[in-house]
């Protein structure tokens, strides 16, 4: 059953990807060139998307429970940590170099481009090892 | 150059801020696509896997979808530049795993909680992200 709904709110995910153009890297490349070929495009799928969630994250969080899976779970880490910056900057460093971030590149998957197929199998490593990584330093943020 | 699609954007945004506030009310769980992606490798320390593999399988599907009802390609310009693309994906799945979130998770759903964190993180790696652009496309 979770998997039929998560299937149906990826599919809801991935024509917001598609039908926003955000499953184009170069649209994306193209909003973050301020300086060339600016096209501010991500700029209104980010507004549409938050505008939506912060209404509608206010309806749900008023009930008591999810529907399934016992309680909500939000992140609760207060302050800014080394942790955050550092990771948040190589994203940035590997999302400029490209045009993709996880969700575009995952949606972009069933298109088979080369640079896709070469991208994800790394994402995927990249994950693990930082996975790996601050369970081995003790790093991780208590759930 | 790319077309500027101010209402097909805020559309398809609009799509991912629901399927972000059902999957809170469905199981409580944040969509960000870095987590959910990040975990469907083991360890498996929870039960979540199967609605993180429909998660994600539904992503794939969804322009394939597209294609089919339509008829139309899906527009996309993917770089073929294979040890560039390896080294991004490396780092974008190392980045947004030891930051905790990516694009969907700090940028849409953490900003809807106006979260401090997912603010600080938002504009960290769209800093980076334009410093690289700018620097790949107009100083190399």
């Amino acid at each position: 059953m979770s998997f039929l709904v998560n299937l149906l709110l990826g599919l809801l995910f991935g024509l917001g990807l598609v039908i926003s153009g955000m499953s184009d890297p170069a649209k994306v490349l193209n909003f973050l060139d301020l300086a060339g070929t600016w096209d501010p495009s991500l700029a209104f799928v980010m507004a549409g998307a938050v505008i939506v969630a912060f209404f509608g994250y206010r309806i749900v969080l008023r009930r008591p429970a999810p529907l399934v899976g016992g309680r909500f779970h939000l992140p609760h880490v207060a302050g800014i940590d080394r942790r955050l910056v550092v990771g948040a900057a190589i994203f940035g460093l590997g999302w400029g170099l490209s045009g993709f971030c996880p969700g575009p590149a995952i949606t972009a998957l069933g298109l088979g481009a080369g640079g896709t197929l070469a991208f994800l199998p790394a994402m995927l490593v990249g994950m693990w090892v930082a996975r790996a990584a601050i369970e081995r330093l003790r790093l991780a943020y208590p759930d | 150059m790319t077309e500027f699609t101010p209402w097909a954007s805020l559309l398809g945004g609009a799509l991912i801020g629901l399927s972000a506030v059902l999957l809170m009310a469905w199981e409580g769980r944040i969509a960000g696509i870095s987590g959910i992606a990040g975990r469907l490798l083991p360890p498996w320390n929870d039960e979540g896997l199967p609605s993180r593999l429909g998660f994600v399988a539904g992503l794939v599907a969804a322009p394939l979808l597209v294609m089919a009802a339509t008829g139309a390609q899906v527009a996309q310009t993917v770089s073929s530049n294979i040890p560039l693309m390896t080294a991004a994906g490396l780092l974008v799945g190392f980045g947004s795993t030891w930051g905790n979130g990516c694009t969907s998770g700090h940028g849409v759903c953490g900003l809807s909680r106006l979260s401090v964190r997912s603010l600080v993180a938002t504009a960290v790696f769209m800093a980076t992200a334009i410093v690289t652009v700018f620097v790949v496309r107009h100083l190399a």
